[in-house]
Formats: C-alpha cells, structure tokens, sequence
C-alpha cells in the first residue's frame, strides 16, 4: 500500500515536471536552430530581403516597438480608469457584470478581433486620416484590445488589495474621495500597476494574429516614420514567412533566430514582472 | 476650480473610460452575428470549401472540433496531475519552486514561440508532419499552464478539514485525494479546463504552422492528415478573398467560432458561479 502511495507520488511528479521539460526543450530547438543566424548584423540591419540572403531586422524591431508601445499606452488611458472605477465606485453586481464581460474578452479569437480591425478600422482610418489604412495606427487600436481586459483585472486587483486604513485615514483628513484615490490609492498600488504594464507589454510582444491582419506587413519593411506607415512585427514575419521558408535554409535559420529574439524579450519581461509581484507580496 | 465640482468632471470621465472597455465586446459581437448570420445554413455547416471561396465549413469545423479535443485529452489529465502534485504534495523547496517558475514561463510563451518549436520539434524531428497530432499536441502545450494554475487554485480552496476527515477515517493521502478533494475541486477544476479549451480554440498561430493550411477540403482521416480549422479558415478568407461570396464565408465562420468559444467559456464561468455558490453555503 505505502509502496503504491509512494509510486504515485512520483508519477504525479513527472506530470508537473513535464512544463519544465517542454521549457527545455523549447530553449534547446530555438537556440539549435536559430543562434547559426544571430549576429550583430541580424539585430542592426536595415534590410531584410530572405531572396539576397539580407536578414536585417532593425526596421522589424522598431516597428513592433512602435506598435507596442502605442498599444500599452491607449489600454493604460483606458483601463486604469475603469479599474479605479470598479474598485473604488461600482456596485457590486456592475462590477460583477463587468469582471465577467472583461474575461469573456481574453480569449475572444484574436484573429476575429484581426478580421474586425481590417473590414471596420483599416477603411474608417483610410477614408479619415489617409495613408493606406494598414497601418500602425490600427495596430495600437486592435492590440490595446486584446491587453485591456488583463490589464484591466490586475489593476484592479492591486487597488482592492490597498488597505481600508489608507482610504479612511485619508478621508478622515478632509480629502476628497479623489483626492485620496491619486494622493493615496494609486501610489499604494503602484507596484502592482507597474507589474501589470510589464505583462501587458510583454503579451503585446508575443501577440501575433490580430495585428499581423492590420498593419500591412510590406515585403521589405522600413523604419516608419509616421503612425500611418505599414510596417511588420517580430511575430508577423515569422507567420508570414515560414510557410514559403525552405527547410534548413538561412531563410529558415533568420526566421527562428526573430523566435529567439522574442522568447528572450517576454521571459525577460515576465521575469520583471513574477520579480515585481512576489516583491509586492513581501 | 473647487474640489467638489472636480470631483464630479473626474467621475464622469471615469464612465467614458468604463463604456470605452465595456462597449468592445458587444461591438464586436453584434458586427459579427449582423454580417455572419445570413450565410448560416444546413448546407454552408455540412458542405466543404469550394475554390477557395465557395462552399461549407464543414471540414473547417470538424478539424477544430478534433485539434482541441485532442490537445484536450493530452492536456487535461496532465495539467490535473500536475496541480495535484503542486497543491497537495509539492514540499516547499528548490525544486518546486522552479517547477512553478518554468510553468508560469511556459504560460507568458507567445503562441507563435510555441508553434516554431512544435514545427521544428514535432512536424520535422518526430516527423509527424504537418497533421492533426502535430496540431494537437502543440496546442496542449499552450493550454497546460493555464489548467495547472485553475486547478491548482481550485484545490487549494478545498477545506483543510475535508482532509483531516478523511485520513482520520482511515484513508491514505491518495485515497482522499480521490474521494474528497477532486470531487470537491471538481467545478474548479472543470472551470480551468473549459478556459484553456477555450483559448485552443481560437488558436490560429499554432495551428497555422503545426496543423495545416486551412482550406483542407476534406475531415482528416487519422492523425497523421493535415487537418484544416475555423480560425485559419477565417484569417485566409479574411485577407486572401477577392469575391463578396468569400468574405461572406469568413462572416459566416467567424460567428460559428464565436458560437464556439462562447459556448465554451460561458459554461467555464457557470461552473466557477457555481462552484463558489457552494462554497459560500
């Protein structure tokens, strides 16, 4: 019986080594295969044409920078106040309802929320502002949609987590209920904002469907130097490319190291992120 | 400008940044049933794709139906065992604690990370090709850490009495693993499934560079045939398609996999309401 109890035991230890394993195993094939292609030169230069063997990715990695950044910055305008909203002023069931609707959002199909961008954003951004409509300005608004839900309920988890004492000491002050939510909330959950924009970035990194759909991916990409400009993604180029990429080719080899690229930068961001929390928690 | 009335400006632009995140989903929602609906038919369900961009999704439907329920049964068990060892076993030392840090990276892994490695790994190392095991498998690898972390939850929050109950009657600590707390967990448990199972099936990247090309006309016949699916099948059309009838047709299976998802992550959510209704009892 004991026996038993302790084989089992073991077996279940495999089971939850078996994450880590894949990690390893993810690690080993994307260095196999792509650190051949990583230079100085893969990272610096300008230009990427895979049929003369140039695999400069400058212009790719700005261009998700770009597209990053800008996607960050709209989810933060918008959902750092809905999550003050809903830990300081909302009802219960408001919140509930919302809490719910903004997890249904995390997992909607990120190539339906793509098709939306490129039948309803591209041709309202063409016919307003101009340029071609692909471009990087669509891809701010459709991937600030796909971070906001997250970004949304750990925000607001780390409002809630600020003690009462802080608001009533505050109040009791004299201060305004918004006097004390800037002066005094916000700051106490700094942290965990900060955290959250750290993972948020860290996803807009990683997500590739609904962007690559609405920024045009040009077949030589350059430096954009306006939001209407296309442009492409770490991850874009890789989706478009590996099916036309011929097998241990340099072409190949480029493709997996922009896979290195980007494993490197959100285990790196995630990293910060587990680092950030777990100091909160302290 | 005196506090109070401020007060008020900075409420009211509190709700515009509210209806702005509240109004996305039904948005999106509404667009795709208003354009989706029309095509919708026996025949566009059961029938299969037609140069490109006529014809039915059947294929299309029934390649996502058997991606996820397969990655479903790689990687449900899995997930389960691993969040029993983590919740009830795991002594708090080195090595749980990197096994937990290597499953929260498994689960940051950007999608297309994780297909690159399954199209090197699995399609050309293993040599399943490009196919429905391929597919599959590299899908479970995505879902894994997002069941692990619901059920772990879920059965940390089964009461430290049920336990003490059921070994002081005699039982092992397997035993009442069995009997008591994965029955109690179970909701929990379930809940975390139907989400990661939701997340695989609106996977495009993966499927795009492990599973097949998308326009596979016909239902795969065992795990080795490229195996099409709704989200490929949708972000072709969406992008490739120069006829009315073809963008139709992305309308058309873009509502079939809302309908899927929601079907999914609703019935997720039911089982948590649920869940934590008797809890609170």
């Amino acid at each position: 019986m004991m026996k038993l109890e302790s084989l089992i035991e073991k077996a279940l230890f495999l089971s939850a080594s078996f994450s880590a394993l894949i990690v390893f195993l993810i690690t080993f094939f994307l260095i196999r295969e792509g650190v051949p292609a990583l230079s100085l030169n893969f990272l610096t230069g300008l230009e990427w044409r895979p049929g003369q063997e140039f695999f400069g990715t400058l212009p790719t990695i700005i261009g998700t920078l770009w597209v990053v950044i800008g996607a960050v910055f709209i989810a933060l305008l918008i959902g750092v106040p809905t999550s003050i909203y809903l830990s300081e002023f909302a009802p219960f069931w408001v919140r509930n309802i919302i809490k719910s609707s903004v997890e249904v959002i995390v997992g909607i199909p990120s190539v339906v929320i793509g098709f939306f961008g490129l039948m309803i954003l591209v041709p309202f951004i063409r016919n307003t502002i101009g340029g071609r409509g692909e471009s990087i300005l669509a891809g701010w608004i459709v991937l600030a949609i796909m971070i906001l839900p997250n970004l949304i309920s750990l925000t607001e988890d780390s409002l809630r987590a600020v003690p009462k004492s802080y608001r009533e000491a505050s109040l009791a002050l004299g201060a305004t209920q918004w006097q004390t939510i800037t002066k005094v909330i916000v700051p106490a959950a700094s942290s965990g904002i900060r955290a959250a924009i750290v993972l948020g970035v860290g996803r807009a990194i990683g997500e590739t469907m609904a962007v690559l759909m609405v920024i045009g991916n040009p077949e030589t990409p350059w430096i954009p130097t306006s939001i209407l400009d296309m442009t492409r993604t770490l991850t874009s180029t890789i989706a478009i490319e590996f099916s036309y990429a011929e097998w241990g080719s340099p072409h190949q080899h480029a493709l997996f190291a922009i896979g290195v690229v980007l494993f490197l930068l959100v285990t790196a961001l995630n990293f910060v992120a587990t680092f950030v929390i777990r100091r909160n928690k302290n | 400008m005196n506090p109070v009335s401020r007060e008020k400006i900075m409420k009211r632009l509190l709700l515009i940044a509210v209806a702005l995140s509240l109004i996305i989903l039904p948005v999106i929602l509404i667009w795709v049933g208003y354009n989706g609906s029309g095509i919708i038919s026996i025949e566009f369900l059961t029938s299969r794709p037609r140069l490109f961009e006529y014809g039915g999704i059947y294929p299309q439907i029934m390649g996502s139906v058997y991606l996820v329920s397969l990655c479903t049964l790689f990687g449900a068990p899995l997930g389960i065992a691993s969040a029993i060892y983590l919740a009830e076993y795991a002594p708090d030392n080195r090595i749980t604690q990197s096994v937990r840090f290597f499953t929260e990276t498994l689960a940051g892994m950007p999608s297309i990370v994780i297909g690159l490695f399954g199209l090197e790994f699995l399609v050309f190392y293993l040599q399943l090709k490009t196919s429905l095991l391929a597919g599959a498998i590299s899908l479970s690898f995505m879902m894994l850490p997002w069941t692990i972390r619901a059920s772990e939850e879920a059965i940390k929050t089964v009461p430290q009495e049920y336990r003490a109950a059921s070994l002081a009657l005699g039982a092992t600590k397997w035993q009442t693993i069995v009997n008591v707390v994965i029955p109690a967990a179970m909701p929990g448990i379930l809940t975390g499934v139907l989400l990661g199972v939701g997340k695989a099936v609106g996977e495009t990247a993966v499927v795009w560079l492990t599973a097949g090309s998308g326009l596979e006309a016909f239902v795969p016949r065992s795990l080795s045939s490229p195996t099409g699916s709704l989200p490929m099948y949708i972000y072709l059309l969406a992008t490739q398609a120069h006829t009315v009838e073809g963008v139709q047709r992305a309308y058309g299976a873009s509502l079939v996999l809302l309908i899927m998802f929601l079907g999914v992550s609703v019935s997720a959510l039911m089982a948590r309401n649920y869940y934590l209704r008797r809890l609170g009892n």
